[in-house]
């Protein structure tokens, strides 16, 4: 078997193992593992960004914003358009519509995710390849800042209260079997799997090594023929497809998407999950996206358990104060992050 | 006409506070080569020390020195601590213990005053006065127009006309090479650090009062704006950090009253992605060494 092959075969299987798996947890752990997939998908992307050309971007949140976006607009306009040539079709046959008729709204909605994300990861990249560190970092906090202001000046977008993603019920055929939770992590995992597989395969191959070589050393790579800005842009607008489909995730199983949920500090969160994993490692980033969804919620657990007046400040800041002193540690103790404790693959 | 008037001198007074905070970046970059994202946390927790104090005292005065204070020991501990035992080669370590640093230091703060805006109250009136007939500026604003032009002038003598500033320079520009001539380069990265953080924590102080109030993120859009401008004007360049200050002030103003507030980021970012396409490393920015 190739390289490619396996990866793809392993791929495949440890999906199936976390769909086998969310027949073990209640809707609530479901909700947070489609969460988590969906985050994981951006953290993917990221880590390779970060970890592989050494470009680091503060704004993958909007990315992600895009990709929910770009669901959200392309879904609804074509449930929109097929509820007005077929409204009696579908009143017809019961509140629901059939397997086909949110099929088609999905895949519009994917496709539109991939184009958004996918078009402003190409204009990231080509800014990002003539930008070094900090001026690159600068750039995309600016990118993150203007998202609300986005959103409020084109209209499109919804403002503030951002827009609804048509709801993806379960299909007929599984309806008595499953909950729409689980349903939902399926759908998050599987496009997760379908985001980050590609990662994997870019990174282990000749794109890869033309990312690590611009990274090492850009005049000895320019010497070797490879055209720096060229792997950069590349780089970063697969970093933001990635992204974009984890968006488009996040907006299928919260049916909203909206600039207060991709604000600065979530942002850096995603920042948080790649380091915290380990820079450049998918096994750290699938770490680090679930500490980054459970984390939160445990911290919010342990201060209910607290006096009410103590509880209202430590929400959400417990969470904060714990992911600050862990990326500051990681960073300065263990560079390799807790993909150090992953089973390492020869290829890797 | 008057509006523009007024507009262009709003500008200026909220340029002056962005400038003075980009140029707070632009020490601690020339210093050590790091951005530091934690700067608007650690400038909030000089204001809140400020703000206690002069709860605590009744005089504004004081709380700006226990302000500026508080900044250049955050300063001092941030790079003893954490940000000495990063790795060099690089600049992406130090700028994401930076961004943890941000973490702790606003949770902390949130944790310890709570999350809601406190108002300040500005030590000098905020109507603004007239000139010929024509709203300009606030005595508020002259007095940060003033405060910042001072302490930029201040600046500009210390690094330019005494022995620390040249010290300082030379530290920053070749390391090595001023070891080997008895510049205490060690020394010389913390006095980088603390000069850099009291002047944030003093910029933040001026900013307070026009804004909301006091909150562990009420400096995050000065920050962001900030680094935009130090960005602009080049990293390395002071003066590139006070004219681009300037001109984003001015920028923001004119949309905020022509077209709406909510634009203004939006053309911020649009500056900074013009002027990075013309010009990657900044307007002001020294020249690099050739690559290739």
């Amino acid at each position: 078997m190739s390289t490619r092959t396996r990866t793809l075969v392993r791929a495949s299987l440890v999906t199936l193992v976390v769909i086998a798996a969310t027949f073990g947890l209640d809707p609530f752990r479901n909700f947070q593992l489609a969460t988590a997939a969906a985050v994981f998908a951006a953290v993917a992307g990221l880590t390779v960004l970060v970890g592989l050309t050494g470009q680091l971007s503060l704004g993958h949140a909007v990315l992600m914003a895009a990709g929910g976006y770009g669901y959200a607009i392309a879904s609804s306009s074509v449930v929109a358009m097929t509820s007005d040539d077929g409204a009696a079709a579908v009143t017809g046959s019961g509140a629901s519509p059939g397997a086909a008729g949110t099929l088609l709204p999905f895949l519009a909605g994917l496709a539109g995710a991939v184009v958004v994300a996918g078009v402003l990861g190409l204009l990231l990249g080509l800014a990002a390849a003539r930008l070094r560190g900090p001026y690159l970092a600068g750039l995309t906090l600016a990118l993150v800042i203007a998202l609300s202001s986005a959103a409020s000046v084109i209209g499109p977008l919804g403002g503030d209260q951002g827009r609804a993603a048509p709801f993806l019920p379960v299909p007929g055929a599984l309806a008595a079997l499953i909950a729409v939770e689980q349903w939902h992590a399926w759908i998050a995992v599987t496009l997760a799997a379908c985001a980050v597989t590609p990662l994997l395969i870019l990174r282990a191959g000749r794109a890869g090594l033309r990312m690590r070589a611009v990274h090492d050393d850009e005049t000895a790579a320019r010497l070797a023929g490879i055209d720096p800005g060229r792997v950069k842009a590349g780089a970063f607008t697969a970093s933001a497809l990635s992204a974009g489909t984890g968006g488009a995730a996040l907006a299928i199983v919260t049916q909203n998407v909206s600039p207060g949920a991709y604000g600065l500090g979530f942002s850096l969160l995603l920042v948080v999950a790649a380091v915290v994993g380990g820079l450049g490692s998918l096994g750290g980033a699938a770490i680090g996206s679930v500490l980054v969804v459970t984390l939160p919620w445990a911290a919010d657990q342990l201060a209910g358990t607290l006096p009410a007046d103590l509880t209202a400040r430590l929400d959400g800041n417990l969470a904060l104060l714990l992911f600050g002193v862990v990326v500051i540690a990681v960073t300065l103790a263990a560079p390799g992050g807790l993909a150090r404790f992953l089973p390492r693959s020869r290829h890797a | 006409m008057d509006t523009l008037v007024f507009l262009v001198a709003a500008g200026l007074a909220r340029g002056s506070v962005l400038a003075l905070f980009a140029i707070s970046l632009v020490i601690v970059w020339r210093a050590a080569r790091v951005v530091n994202f934690a700067q608007a946390a650690m400038a909030v927790v000089g204001v809140y020390a400020g703000f206690a104090l002069t709860a605590a005292t009744g005089s504004y005065w004081l709380g700006v020195a226990g302000a500026v204070l508080t900044g250049a020991l955050l300063g001092v501990l941030a790079e003893r601590g954490p940000l000495r035992l990063v790795p060099r080669d690089n600049p992406l370590p130090g700028m994401i213990v930076a961004i943890g640093l941000v973490m702790v230091l606003q949770a902390g703060l949130a944790i310890a005053f709570g999350a809601a805006h406190r108002p300040v109250p500005a030590p000098f009136p905020q109507r603004p006065l007239s000139l010929g007939g024509v709203p300009v500026l606030s005595p508020y604003d002259l007095f940060t127009l003033a405060t910042a032009a001072v302490v930029m002038a201040g600046l500009a003598w210390m690094f330019g006309r005494t022995s620390l500033g040249l010290q300082l320079r030379a530290a920053a520009f070749a390391p090595e090479t001023s070891r080997l001539l008895g510049v205490r380069v060690g020394r010389m990265v913390t006095i980088g650090w603390a000069v850099s953080v009291a002047v944030a924590a003093l910029a933040g102080l001026l900013l307070v009062p026009t804004e909301l109030g006091l909150s562990p993120h009420a400096a995050d859009i000065l920050f962001v704006q900030a680094f935009a401008v130090a960005v602009i004007g080049g990293l390395d360049s002071p003066p590139g950090a006070l004219l681009a200050g300037l001109g984003v002030g001015i920028l923001t103003s004119l949309v905020t009253g022509y077209v709406t507030a909510a634009a203004a980021p939006l053309a911020v970012l649009g500056l900074l992605t013009a002027v990075l396409l013309v010009r990657p490393a900044g307007l002001f920015a020294a020249r690099e060494a050739r690559t290739a």
